[in-house]
C-alpha cells in the first residue's frame, strides 16, 4: 500500500495542535482540539485508502486495483456526521457554562476539594475511648476519669482540657473551628 | 430459521421507541407508556434469543444482504444475549423508576419529555455495541450510547451537572478518538474491520504491529470501562446526574466497555500477550477504587468509587484468559450491573427521604423507613460479597481461578481480591451505621426532614404537610425489583454459572464465532498456547 505524505503531515500537524489545545484550560480551546483531533483521525482513515483511484463504480474494463478504496470514505463519512453532532453539543456546553459561571474555563469539584482537605482524624472513629480502671463502671466524660455521677444536681458538666476546664458540650464539638478549646490569638499581631 | 435475524430488533425497537416518543412530547402519559412498553418488547425478544443460544452456538445474521468481510454482521452468541438481557432488565427497571419520579415531582426539575427519547437512544446504543460483529459498527454503538449518556448527564442545565458534563464529555471524545484511530490503523493493516475475519488476518501481522494495534485498543476501551489510571473521570461525573441517570450509566455504560476489553482479549487478540499488564492494572484498580470510596462522605460518590475497584474483579478475570476465569468474570459483569444500579437507586431513594445523600446529613433512616433499610442492606451485602449472594459467588470463582493459575501474580490478586472484598464491606458498614443506624440528633448536620419524624413511617407521607410523596410507590417498587432481581442471580447462580464457563469455553476456542460468520470453511488459526477444555461444575 502506497501512501500519500502530504496528508501525513498533514495529519501530524493537526494530532500535535489537537493534543497541545486540549490540554489548555479554557473550554473554547479544548473544543477547537477535538476538532482538530476528530479532523486528523479524518485524514489517517483516507491514508488508509491508498492513493486515489477511479471512482468504485464496475465497469467491465476496469482490473480491481484501478479502483478507489470506498470503505475508508464510508468510514469517514460516519465519524464527521458523529464529531458535528458532539461539536454542537460540546458549544451548547460551553455556552451554558459562560452563562453559569461567566467563565469559559473548566471548573473544580468542590466536593473533590472538600474530601481532599478533611483532616484524616475522624471524631466518630478515632477518638480516643477512656480506658476503664475502675472496678465499678461509670459512663465516662472525658479521658481523665471524671465522670457524670461527680457531677451534683444542677451543677455544668465540665473536662479537663489542656489546663483549662470545659464545658463538656463544647468539649465534644472541639474539632469545630474556632472553639473555646483553641486559645485565641492576642489581637494586634502581639503588641 | 435463523435466530439473528430478528438481532436487529433489539437496536431497531428502541430507536423506533424514541422516534415515537419525540413525537408524543408534548403528551407525557403517551410518552410514558410507549417507552415502557418498547422496552419490554425488548426484553422479551432478548429473552427468546438468550434461551435460543442457552445451550451454546452463535448465530450471525448479515445487515442489509452485504457478504461478511465487507458488510456490517451481528453476532448472537451467550455472551452477548446474557448482556443483552441483564442489561436491557436493568433499563427497564431504572425507566420505571424514573417515570415514577418524574410524576411523583410533577416533572419539574428535569424536562422529562426529552428524558424518554434520549434513554431509549442509550439502550440503543447499549445493544449494537453488544450484538456488533464489526469493529466501526461498535464504535457507532459506542457513539450513540455516549452521545445519548452526554444529553441525561447535563439533564436541567444546572451549574455542577455542566461542570462534571464537561469532564465527561471530554474524555469520552479522547476515548472515541483512540478508538477510530485504533480502527483506521486496524483496517490500513489488515484491510478489513470485521471481528470474525480479523481474528483469522490480525494473527499474521508481525508482533510489534499487534501489540502496537493491541495496546491502542485496550486503552481505548479501559477509558471507557474505567481501569485505574484511566478511571479518573467516573467519580467526578457520575454522582451529579439525576438519580436513574448515574444509576443506568453505573450499571451500563462501563460493562460496555469491560465487553469491548472481553472481545479484544479473547476474539482479536487471544494469547497471553498483555495478561500480566492487565492483571497489574486489575489490582491497582481494585485497591486504589476502594481506598478512595472509604475516604468519602457522599453517599453518591462512595458507590462510584466501589464501582470503579470492582471493575478491576472483572478485568482479573478475563486477564487470566482461562475458563474459569473468564467464566466467573462474565456472571460477575452480570451480578455486578445489577447490583450497582440497585445501590444506585436506593441513594436515589434515600436522597429523598432523608433530604441528601452526604452521611453528614442523613441519618436513623432504618427507623423511619424499614423497607428502605431492606432495599439497601441487600444489594450493599451482596456487593461486599457475603456467602449466600451472587456477589460472594462470584468472587469465589475469580479466586479459585486465581488460585489454579497459582503464578505470584495470581496469588497477589487473590489477597487484593479479598482485602477490596473486606474494605467494600467497611465502606458499606460506614454508609449502613452513619445513614441507618445513627440517631438523627447524631449526625453533623442532620437535615430538618430527619428530626421532624412523620406520622405514618411506613410510606413516608407526612400528611398535609407538603404534597410532594417523599417515596412514591412506582419508585420503591421497580427498586424492589431489581433487588429481587438481583436475589434471583443468587438462586439460579447454578445455571448461569453454567452458561458463563461455556461461554467462556466458546470465547477462548473462537471456531463457532468465527465459521458463524465467515461460513463453516473458514480456515480457524490455532491460538499459541490452546486451553484446557473443561467446563467447570
Amino acid at each position: 500500500m502506497s501512501v500519500n505524505l502530504t496528508l501525513l503531515t498533514v495529519m501530524g500537524a493537526l494530532y500535535a495542535c489537537g493534543i497541545y489545545l486540549i490540554l489548555e484550560r479554557s473550554l473554547t480551546r479544548v473544543l477547537l482540539g477535538l476538532m482538530l483531533l476528530a479532523n486528523a483521525t479524518n485524514l489517517l482513515l483516507l491514508a488508509t485508502g491508498g492513493y486515489a483511484g477511479l471512482a468504485p463504480m464496475y465497469s467491465k474494463d476496469t482490473a480491481a486495483g484501478e479502483y478507489n478504496d470506498p470503505l475508508p470514505q464510508a468510514l469517514i463519512l460516519t465519524s464527521i456526521v458523529i464529531s458535528f453532532a458532539v461539536t454542537a453539543f460540546m458549544l451548547g456546553i460551553i455556552y451554558r457554562t459562560w452563562v453559569l459561571a461567566r467563565e469559559d474555563e473548566i471548573q473544580d469539584d468542590a466536593e473533590d476539594r472538600r474530601v481532599a482537605k478533611t483532616p484524616s482524624f475522624d471524631l466518630e472513629d478515632d477518638s480516643v475511648i477512656p480506658v476503664e480502671t475502675s472496678e465499678f463502671p461509670l459512663t465516662m466524660l472525658g479521658s481523665d476519669g471524671q465522670s457524670v455521677s461527680d457531677v451534683p444536681d444542677g451543677a455544668e458538666a465540665t473536662v479537663k482540657v489542656a489546663g483549662r476546664k470545659l464545658d463538656a458540650g463544647e468539649a465534644a464539638s472541639e474539632e469545630q473551628p474556632g472553639s473555646l478549646n483553641v486559645t485565641p490569638p492576642k489581637e494586634g499581631g502581639g503588641q | 430459521m435463523n435466530i439473528a435475524s430478528f438481532a436487529p430488533l433489539a437496536v431497531l425497537l428502541p430507536i423506533l421507541g424514541a422516534a415515537l416518543t419525540f413525537l408524543l412530547i408534548r403528551h407525557s402519559r403517551a410518552q410514558r407508556t410507549v417507552s415502557i412498553a418498547l422496552l419490554s418488547l425488548t426484553l422479551l425478544l432478548e429473552c427468546w434469543l438468550l434461551a435460543s443460544v442457552w445451550n451454546g452456538g452463535t448465530a450471525a445474521v448479515n445487515i442489509g444482504g452485504w457478504l461478511p468481510p465487507w458488510g456490517i454482521v451481528m453476532v448472537v452468541d451467550q455472551f452477548s444475549s446474557l448482556m443483552l438481557v441483564v442489561s436491557s432488565s436493568v433499563s427497564l427497571a431504572v425507566l420505571i423508576y424514573a417515570t415514577g419520579q418524574g410524576m411523583a415531582d410533577g416533572d419539574r426539575d428535569a424536562p422529562v419529555s426529552i428524558f424518554h427519547p434520549t434513554y431509549l437512544i442509550l439502550v440503543a446504543g447499549v445493544s449494537n455495541a453488544f450484538l456488533s460483529g464489526d469493529l466501526f459498527n461498535l464504535y457507532v454503538g459506542f457513539e450513540i450510547l455516549l452521545t445519548a449518556s452526554y444529553v441525561l448527564m447535563t439533564l436541567g442545565g444546572t451549574g455542577p451537572r455542566i461542570r462534571a458534563g464537561v469532564t465527561y464529555v471530554v474524555v469520552s471524545v479522547v476515548s472515541s478518538v483512540l478508538f477510530l484511530i485504533a480502527i483506521a490503523m486496524i483496517y490500513g493493516a489488515t484491510g478489513t474491520i470485521n471481528m470474525a475475519d480479523l481474528a483469522i488476518k490480525l494473527a499474521d501481522l508481525d508482533q510489534g504491529t499487534q501489540n502496537l494495534l493491541h495496546v491502542m485498543l485496550l486503552v481505548a476501551f479501559g477509558i471507557k470501562a474505567a481501569i485505574f489510571p484511566l478511571s479518573f473521570w467516573l467519580p467526578d461525573s457520575y454522582p451529579t446526574a439525576p438519580a436513574p441517570v448515574t444509576a443506568v450509566f453505573a450499571g451500563l455504560l462501563t460493562k460496555v466497555g469491560v465487553y469491548a476489553i472481553v472481545r479484544t482479549e479473547t476474539l482479536l487478540f487471544p494469547g497471553d500477550t498483555f495478561n500480566t499488564p492487565l492483571m497489574v492494572a486489575a489490582l491497582l484498580t481494585m485497591i486504589v477504587g476502594i481506598l478512595g470510596a472509604l475516604a468519602q462522605s457522599d453517599i453518591k460518590r462512595l458507590l462510584s468509587f466501589t464501582l470503579v475497584s470492582h471493575i478491576g474483579y472483572m478485568v482479573f478475570g478475563l486477564a487470566m484468559s482461562s475458563v474459569a476465569g473468564l467464566g466467573a468474570a462474565v456472571f460477575y459483569v452480570a451480578h455486578h450491573i445489577t447490583i450497582q444500579t440497585s445501590l444506585f437507586l436506593v441513594t436515589g431513594l434515600i436522597e429523598r427521604r432523608g433530604g441528601s445523600s452526604s452521611m453528614d446529613r442523613v441519618a436513623g433512616l432504618a427507623k423511619l423507613s424499614p423497607m428502605l433499610a431492606v432495599l439497601f442492606f441487600v444489594p450493599a451485602m451482596n456487593l461486599a460479597g457475603i456467602p449466600p449472594f451472587s456477589g460472594f459467588l462470584g468472587k469465589l470463582g475469580l479466586l479459585q481461578a486465581g488460585v489454579q493459575l497459582g503464578t505470584p501474580l495470581a496469588y497477589a490478586l487473590v489477597i487484593g481480591g479479598v482485602l477490596t472484598s473486606l474494605l467494600t464491606l467497611l465502606a458499606i458498614a460506614r454508609v449502613w451505621n452513619r445513614a441507618f443506624w445513627r440517631k438523627p440528633e447524631d449526625a453533623e448536620h442532620p437535615d430538618p426532614v430527619l428530626l421532624a419524624a412523620p406520622e405514618d413511617s411506613a410510606t413516608g407521607d407526612r400528611a398535609g404537610k407538603t404534597n410532594v410523596t417523599l417515596l412514591p410507590r412506582t419508585m420503591v417498587g421497580s427498586t424492589l425489583g431489581l433487588v429481587i432481581f438481583g436475589v434471583g442471580l443468587t438462586i439460579f447462580a447454578g445455571p448461569l454459572f453454567k452458561v458463563a464457563d461455556q461461554s467462556a469455553v466458546d470465547m477462548l476456542d473462537r471456531t463457532s464465532y468465527i465459521q458463524a460468520v465467515l461460513g463453516q470453511d473458514a480456515p480457524v488459526p490455532a491460538i499459541a498456547q490452546p486451553e484446557p477444555r473443561v467446563v467447570s461444575k
